[in-house]
């Protein structure tokens, strides 16, 4: 116990009490979770619950009220020296990919390398090449984001977010936007990533790649967490009635 | 119809009418330029967190864009005069006739009451830039000055540009009004030719057929632009 109360672990991402308001309407309530490096975390709940909420003031999308969020020891703060350490180790795929339009999927990737990273533009393009081969699209590097397919578009935008090389990657319902016949492909590349071992807060309503990749399952529910359990263990005996009813309806086809 | 009087020379009034049309279009594009780049100043001053700067550029385009832009020129031209005349008088001592130069006070005249115009199109076209575009920056760790420059900018342009080229066209056809304070450009060339050869309707219709003519090849760049802009955008 001693660890906790105001101290905290050197790495890894840890949340205390956070507490996030927008006006009178509270988002997230008393959330506490701490996750490891190299540890896979999916978060899951229905909509309204709080889970883009949370990841996102993880990396300072939004503004905590209270509590306190550490990344790697370095306590979140709307100070704009602290969010741009935290979006040094922190990554982060948006539902609705938000590739940069006027760029090709290359540049996209170049874009930061080049302005936060100031490597040279032949190290960006090759390293922005190594990774579009990571996620299978190295023949799209020259093509713009409207040419490409859903799925490859999210994929560029995994490979964008990997090219910082971050040590957290935060995905935010990955695959909503995406067409059935897309979401396979890119939760392939995610399951991959996740082989490789970086540290993944997924907020997804996957559930057959909840099962296969997360160490930890966190269910949300209006604003709270209800349960963290270990992932086997969420899926066969779920502890709150909530993440049971939650669980039949997002299972039941 | 003796076209004769539209001819060069000393017996005819075509090149008066040309040289206005080269005026015409010297007050225009200066004019705009300085609207263009009124546009993105207080664009950002009314985008800004900082509330005064905010007030600041609400106070320009309220102004600017309420009053009638000939209001504006004869403000300016007499109200530059006014404050010529006194600093001159005030500070060297000089008290003889002085004023600004009629282009300057023209491309002032017209500029500020475009930029208005601009200022409004540009920040209506930052603001359609999806919200994701700068959460996808803010993350990657770009500052907000590289947010705005590579990835805000380029956008908002794309979309601005066609409300741009409309003010272009506004711009240049109110070059116009400038006639009024006297300086010669191409609708001040079509009185004193029409005055002088008593046919206002030739002069008049020739001083519309060269609006049209630098209009219909200005628009040819702004439809370039478009395309350009539009790159990686096909729908």
């Amino acid at each position: 116990m001693s660890e906790q109360g105001n101290a905290h672990s050197r790495t890894g991402i840890e949340l205390q009490n956070v507490d996030l308001f927008y006006g009178q309407f509270q988002a997230l309530k008393n959330i506490n979770l701490s996750v490891a490096q190299g540890e896979k975390v999916v978060i899951c709940g229905s909509s309204g619950s709080g889970k883009s909420t949370l990841i996102r003031s993880v990396i300072g999308l939004e503004h905590h009220s209270s509590g306190s969020i550490f990344i790697n020891g370095e306590r979140m703060c709307t100070d704009p020296k602290v969010m741009a350490h935290v979006r040094r180790d922190v990554g982060m795929v948006f539902q609705q990919f938000n590739l940069f339009p006027h760029l090709t999927i290359a540049e996209n990737c170049m874009l930061a390398l080049l302005r936060v990273k100031k490597i040279s533009k032949e190290d960006a393009r090759a390293r922005a090449m190594t990774y579009l081969e990571r996620v299978h699209i190295p023949d799209q590097a020259d093509k713009y984001p409207s040419q490409l397919s859903g799925g490859q578009q999210q994929r560029a935008a995994i490979a964008r977010a990997l090219c910082m090389q971050p040590q957290y990657l935060l995905f935010d319902e990955p695959t909503s936007a995406l067409d059935p016949e897309m979401v396979n492909e890119v939760l392939d590349v995610m399951v991959e990533m996740a082989n490789d071992g970086i540290t993944m807060i997924c907020v997804t309503h996957e559930m057959g790649f909840a099962r296969e990749v997360a160490d930890r399952m966190v269910f949300m529910d209006r604003g709270q967490i209800l349960e963290i359990g270990d992932s086997e263990e969420f899926f066969t005996a779920p502890k709150h009635e909530r993440t049971k009813n939650f669980l039949d309806t997002i299972l039941s086809h | 119809m003796d076209l004769s009087i539209l001819s060069f020379g000393a017996s005819g009034w075509g090149d008066e009418m040309l040289v206005g049309a080269g005026m015409t279009f010297a007050v225009a594009i200066s004019s705009y330029a300085l609207a263009l780049l009124i546009g993105v100043v207080f664009a950002a001053c009314k985008l800004s967190p900082i509330a005064p700067l905010r007030w600041f550029g609400n106070f320009y385009t309220t102004v600017f864009r309420g009053v009638p832009e000939l209001l504006i020129i004869y403000l300016v031209f007499f109200g530059g005069e006014m404050l010529l005349r006194s600093v001159a008088e005030g500070i060297f001592g000089y008290d003889g006739y002085i004023s600004l130069p009629l282009f300057v006070t023209g491309m002032l005249c017209i500029g500020l009451g475009a930029g208005a115009f601009c200022t409004e199109v540009i920040r209506g076209a930052v603001l359609a830039v999806p919200k994701g575009q700068h959460e996808a920056s803010e993350v990657l760790g770009l500052s907000s000055w590289e947010k705005a420059y590579f990835v805000i900018f380029p956008q908002a342009l794309r979309i601005a540009l066609p409300g741009l080229a409309n003010v272009w066209q506004v711009t240049l056809k109110e070059t116009a009004l400038i006639s009024v304070i006297g300086l010669v450009e191409v609708m001040r060339a079509a009185k004193i030719a029409s005055g002088a050869t008593h046919q206002p309707f030739t002069f008049y219709m020739y001083a519309a057929v060269l609006f049209l003519v630098i209009t219909s090849v200005t628009n040819k760049g702004f439809v370039r632009a478009e395309r350009w802009s539009n790159k990686g955008m096909e729908r």
